[in-house]
């Protein structure tokens, strides 16, 4: 299998493409996706190659779309939604919410509504607050939605595939930083399963469950602890719903330490869902420290720089709270 | 011809281009729904059935009407009013009183209840608790008939209260723009709960909102199964041409109050009254004798056919098998795990 260096926005584009051309029924609809080439040039050139029938510009209305993606996906099609800015998913909580994740529970199994949306989300774009959340948690405490946020190309382009194959509504949380970040990706269509953390460093020392862009700054320092003689193991949670419990469970039994690293707001967030599934677990025994949650500040996203940066965690953030928890000053 | 004679040449479109035989179907599916949610109620006040439901009596000429001018493989959504819709579009009422007896028998497996009764196979795509959430869904329904191209419509229906969400502007606009194959059949019943159109519509009649899509906007009286068959016909045919949405509002009534909780302390009875006077289901019989379709033997037969119907259906729903609590989380998510 060729693999290739490609970015992230790169990755999502060519599993647009290899979906396209195996299925008819796949289209993409959303906002300026068409010749404006999505608002992070995700979707490029596809309306180029694929027409503007297959790659279409819709108004303004998230809520018409979203629930024009349902009615077209109970008729039979398989539409992949890019929503400009996951913030703008708060238009469209009808449909998403009441509509897309509920029908085929409502409907007693007798439907599917195979729907993908991609939603461009966190901070450090210098958008502010409007632009800026990360409200993928919100989604998964919703049942009927799967939640999935890769951090890395490779991720972005086998989970977007195993999404388009789902025949359930799939929420794909895509962090805007990551967009450009390179990375090696296979040229062959291929599927990364939905529901499977992945251990992105091994470690023995003390876990630290990561998402989207905070995996990258967990292995940062990662690599920094290295240096003092601590080992971190750093699981990517790659997905929000379902939650791959047991892989985190085996690791928090081998290192005794659990910290959560998320960008979300660190209340009621996700970081909270795996501290209480350890603390209901088998691996509640083997803890030596508390559990620590490093989580967005409690606050909207602010706009001056330097604010933004204080609102989420950062690598040396992490460095001190994982050194405090290793070295027992928790 | 029929046995009762031949339709008379004076009489409208609608005489002229159904059979007797459809006609005649078209008055036992709303006595159909009359008679469901009457025996719905009456379940209701005995205990039999729980929760709420939402009573279309009065507007049964608007559901059957315009589902008249549909083809099986036409689409439907509905409202959280939409027992006529499904009977309407072909449902079985045996399997819709399930439904309501929450049992493992009914359309949704006891999952759905009143105001979630779906019936794919009919193209039912399904009732839905939320005010206006069905106007999206008909307009992607619509755009998958096109992308398959199929010569198919989407039927939409909603309420005048639906008019004042969001979705209704979002949703006519896409399907004007796109030219899709869609109908949107207002059913303006004059109330959204308590609130009536006067105190929360801008404009007189959600018609007059059609002209800012640039479609057609019809109205009809909601009473006359004759009048909403004849525009929703109409309407079918120039959006199965590719000449795009039409909005059909039908000016009706309902006699029941909005749920069970109503007291209706909103309306007069004098008011209701008057609309009882223009029960649709009669008007439509006088219609059928006038023109030489049925006579009076034959409404009688229709009548009790349907009563007989809808008695063997709620004791078919007494009699299904109550779902098992262990299978409750089982359709959250298809089978096929990715």
């Amino acid at each position: 299998m060729t693999v290739r260096e490609l970015t992230y926005a790169q990755a999502i584009q060519e599993a647009l493409a290899q979906a396209m051309d195996a299925d008819p029924d796949v289209f993409l609809m959303g906002e300026d996706i068409g010749v404006y080439g999505g608002a992070f040039q995700v979707t490029g050139d596809l309306v180029h190659r694929y027409g503007e029938e297959r790659v279409m510009d819709a108004p303004i209305s998230e809520l018409g779309q979203a629930g024009v993606a349902v009615g077209a996906a109970l008729a039979g099609c398989k539409p992949v939604l890019e929503f400009q800015f996951s913030d703008f998913a708060t238009l469209a909580m009808e449909q998403i919410v009441n509509q897309a994740a509920k029908l085929r529970f409502m409907l007693g199994g007798k439907v599917n509504v195979p729907l993908v949306m991609r939603l461009p989300a966190g901070s450090g774009t210098g958008a502010a607050a409007q632009h800026s959340q990360s409200l993928e948690a919100w989604f998964a405490h919703v049942p009927g939605l799967k939640v999935v946020q890769p951090s890395t190309p490779a991720d972005a382009k086998g989970m977007l595939l195993a999404a388009i194959d789902d025949p359930d509504p799939v929420m794909v949380f895509e962090h805007k930083l990551l967009y450009k970040m390179k990375g090696e990706v296979p040229e062959q269509p291929y599927r990364v399963p939905i529901g499977k953390a992945h251990v992105a460093r091994e470690g023995r020392h003390v876990t630290v469950v990561a998402t989207a862009i905070m995996v990258h700054r967990a292995l940062e320092a990662a690599d920094t602890l290295a240096t003092e003689g601590i080992e971190a193991e750093v699981i990517d949670l790659r997905s929000l719903r379902p939650i791959d419990t047991d892989t985190i469970v085996r690791s928090v039994q081998k290192t005794t330490r659990l910290a959560c690293v998320y960008e979300g707001v660190k209340s009621l967030g996700i970081g909270a869902e795996i501290s209480a599934r350890i603390a209901e677990s088998e691996a509640f025994d083997y803890l030596d420290a508390p559990i620590l949650r490093l989580g967005g500040a409690e606050a909207p996203i602010p706009y001056n720089p330097m604010l933004e940066k204080a609102a989420v965690p950062q690598a040396p953030d992490i460095v001190t709270g994982l050194r405090n928890l290793v070295r027992g000053r928790i | 011809m029929n046995a009762f004679g031949s339709i008379k040449p004076n009489a409208r479109p609608f005489y002229q281009n159904h059979s007797s035989e459809e006609l005649l179907q078209a008055l036992r599916r709303m006595y159909l729904i009359r008679r469901f949610e009457e025996g719905a109620e009456e379940a209701y006040m005995r205990g039999l059935i729980h929760g709420t439901m939402h009573l279309s009596i009065g507007q049964e000429a608007s559901a059957v009407g315009a589902t008249m001018a549909l083809r099986r493989s036409d689409y439907i959504t509905s409202t959280h009013r939409g027992h006529g819709h499904c009977i309407g579009k072909g449902a079985d009422p045996k399997l819709m009183f399930a439904e309501f007896f929450g049992k493992e028998e009914g359309y949704c497996r006891g999952r759905g209840g009143s105001m979630h009764i779906a019936d794919v196979a009919s193209g039912n795509l399904g009732a839905n608790g939320i005010v206006g959430g069905g106007l999206p869904i008909a307009v992607g329904a619509a755009l998958a008939i096109r992308k398959k191209k199929r010569d198919d419509v989407a039927l939409c229906f909603f309420g005048d209260g639906a008019s004042n969400e969001g979705a209704f502007h979002e949703s006519l606009n896409m399907a004007s723009l796109w030219k899709l194959p869609v109908i949107f059949v207002c059913e303006n019943n004059k109330y959204g709960m308590s609130v009536s159109t006067e105190r929360s519509m801008a404009v007189a009649n959600v018609a007059d909102r059609a002209a800012a899509y640039k479609m057609p906007g019809i109205i009809v009286d909601g009473n006359s199964i004759a009048d909403v068959a004849e525009a929703v016909t109409e309407a079918a045919a120039r959006a199965r041409r590719g000449d795009g949405p039409s909005l059909v509002e039908c000016k009706t009534y309902r006699t029941r109050g909005h749920s069970r909780s109503d007291r209706n302390r909103y309306r007069s009875k004098e008011e209701i009254e008057d609309w009882k006077a223009r029960d649709p289901i009669p008007r439509f019989e006088a219609e059928l004798r006038a023109y030489g379709v049925a006579g009076e033997a034959a409404l009688t037969a229709i009548r009790e056919s349907a009563e007989a119907e809808i008695a063997a259906a709620i004791e078919f729903a007494r009699n299904g098998t109550d779902p098992n609590p262990a299978d409750l989380i089982r359709d959250v998510h298809s089978p096929r795990a990715a």
